[in-house]
């Protein structure tokens, strides 16, 4: 087996310990900037549907900002965002490479994604709903994490997923930037160096991550609805 | 009887694409404590609109809605949160979680939600009350429409409230399951001393619970009053519209101008509609008049129902006798009430 492996895979096995480094190191970087993200992403996508024009509590001025600031992050390709937030994050966390430096740009990368797909969950909540919180006389706080976030569970679960895929790929893309983790590997041993190997077992890695996601996605679904 | 509800000059618009669309005009209503308050009208009239008012879903831009001596435009966030506690509502669309049980719909609004015991204790009360006691776990898909909305008028009625606002509760249910949610309502309003405030475009569901109604049309109210006055008496065109779909006495013109043979006169015959229209009639007239009168009473049909303990509806019939005779029991008939109209008659003898 693996002489086998050997075979195919001469270079990364040879780097073994740093392959599986790379991976650890992107499983860090998702499971970090996800979950991170996902509280912000939630918080604004609470906000945008509370104060859209017909939500609980309207405001245009706090709507339209935010909605505007989201739109203009999502415009600017990850790349260049991840180059633009290099001095900034230096300043927050005190280096800018490897994976403590690539989670700050990851956060801002895909908390505006993220929190479109959230805003979209959660208007997706039957407005009678809503109606009938209301008229129940709950406050709120109450409809929002009793209603809002509760009955929008299983659509949370699923565009979690669509962002986690996502932010797997944006995990590669700061690997040119500095960032660690397999993107990093495949482009220093596949792309500079001609080690295809390291490229292609990069790829089986990562379709194997995002398959496994997309599977624990499913099941979290079906548990959660009835 | 005390007021529950009082609506002064309300009025609300909503802003749409070319100017305002008033949705209601200087609406007035008075609901006592104790009413099943009726309000019908087609789509589009206002009836959602003016029944959020009540509860203060929606603003409005002048007028006064006062509950429970509260004016509820003027409350603030937390007054009128206390005060929705007091007013139960129900939908046609049903509005459970999908994601909690029944018990946890039922519960979810509980005041005291801290106390465990006081909660579940409520919950099981409630359950037993609308016959689900066995449901208590399933989820809301698992449930029929009928079931659904029994929920959802135990879940309105948590916090023991004094009002329960119903928004077309019944439409979506098919007559038998409709049948059951009123009686279930009736029963409710019986048993708690529940004021109810009905909305729908069926007259026949107004006919079965309420005591009051109010007919509204394009954000005004057209007419309003007590039930059986209005079915006896109805006053606006749209009223007397309703009222048809509900009666099969208007069938008889039908028969007339096609010449039915069910209705073929002889020498001697009168063809007459008798319509109830006083509380008191609970006599034998027909058998009473066939007998003094010596007049052969032919019923061709008839439609009566009971509306708010009183029967109301009428008969077509065909009487046979001498026209002096006919023309006395005539008369005897409207002496109690009764009003008659000649539809067609044959020469009397
Ligand atoms: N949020 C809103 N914005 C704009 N117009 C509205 C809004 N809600 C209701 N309307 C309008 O107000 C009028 C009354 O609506 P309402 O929902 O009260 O009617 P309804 O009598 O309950 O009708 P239905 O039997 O169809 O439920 C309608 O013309 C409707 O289009
Ligand atoms: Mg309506």
């Amino acid at each position: 087996m693996l002489n086998w492996l050997d075979h195919l895979f001469p270079n990364v096995m040879a780097r073994l310990p740093e392959f599986f480094d790379s991976f650890v190191q992107t499983l860090i970087m998702v499971g970090v900037a996800g979950i991170i993200s996902f509280f912000f992403a939630c918080g604004f996508a609470v906000a945008l549907i509370l104060t859209q024009p017909h939500g609980l509590t309207p405001n245009a001025v706090v709507f339209n900002v935010l909605d505007k600031i989201i739109n203009t992050f999502r415009s600017i390709p990850f790349i260049i965002l991840a180059a633009a937030l290099v001095p900034i994050t230096r300043a927050i966390v005190g280096t800018a490479i490897g994976t403590q430096g690539a989670i700050f740009p990851l956060i801002i990368g895909i908390t505006p994604f993220f929190t479109r797909q959230i805003q979209s969950a959660l208007a997706g909540v039957d407005a009678g709903f809503i109606e009938a919180a209301e008229a129940m006389g709950m406050g709120t706080v109450e409809i929002v994490f009793r209603i809002y976030l509760r009955e929008a569970i299983p659509s949370i679960i699923r565009v979690s997923v669509i962002t986690l895929v996502s932010l797997v790929g944006l995990t590669a893309i700061v690997g040119i930037v500095g960032g660690g983790g397999l993107g990093d590997f495949a482009i220093r041993y596949g792309y500079q160096r001609y080690m295809l190997d390291a490229t292609y077992s990069t790829i089986i890695v990562l379709v194997l991550l995002i398959g496994l996601i997309e599977l624990v996605g499913r099941l979290l679904v079906e548990v959660s609805q009835h | 009887m005390p007021q529950a509800i009082t609506i002064s000059n309300l009025t609300k618009t909503f802003p749409g694409e070319e100017g305002e669309h008033i949705a209601l005009q200087s609406v007035n209503l008075a609901v006592e404590k104790g009413d099943i308050y009726g309000i019908m009208g087609l789509s589009g009239a206002g009836k959602s609109t003016l029944v959020r008012c009540i509860n203060g879903l929606e603003h409005y831009d002048s007028g006064t809605v006062t509950v429970n001596a509260k004016e509820v435009g003027s409350l603030n966030r937390g007054d009128l949160r206390m005060l929705r506690r007091d007013i139960g509502m129900i939908f046609q669309s049903f509005n459970l979680m999908p994601s909690r049980t029944v018990a946890g719909n039922v519960e979810l609004a509980f005041r005291n939600r801290k106390d465990r015991a006081a909660r579940e204790s409520r919950v099981c009360e409630l359950l037993d009350l609308v016959g689900l006691a066995d449901k208590a776990d399933s989820y809301p898909n698992e449930l029929s429409g009928g079931q659904k909305q029994r929920v959802a008028i135990a879940r309105a009625l948590v916090n023991n409230p004094s009002i329960l606002l119903s928004d077309e509760a019944t439409s979506a249910l098919d007559p038998n399951t409709t049948q059951s949610i009123l009686d279930l309502l009736r029963n409710l309003h019986d048993r708690l001393g529940l004021t109810i405030v009905v909305i729908t475009h069926q007259m026949a569901v107004i006919k079965q619970i309420c005591n009051k109604v109010a007919v509204i049309a394009d954000g005004s109210i057209v007419e309003e009053g007590k039930v059986f006055d209005l079915f006896v008496n109805p006053q606006a065109r749209l009223t007397k519209s309703f009222i048809e779909t509900t009666s099969n006495l208007e069938k008889i013109s039908a028969l007339i101008e096609h010449n039915s043979p069910l209705i073929a006169l002889h020498p001697g015959e009168i063809l007459l509609r008798m319509r109830y229209v006083s509380k008191q009639v609970s006599q034998a007239l027909i058998s009473i008049i066939s007998r003094q009168f010596n007049i052969d009473a032919n019923i061709i049909f008839g439609d009566i129902d009971v509306v708010d303990n009183a029967p109301l509806g009428g008969l077509v019939v065909i009487f046979k006798g001498k026209a002096s005779d006919v023309r006395e029991a005539i008369e005897f008939l409207k002496k109690r009430d009764i009003r008659i109209e000649v539809l067609k008659h044959a020469e009397l003898a």
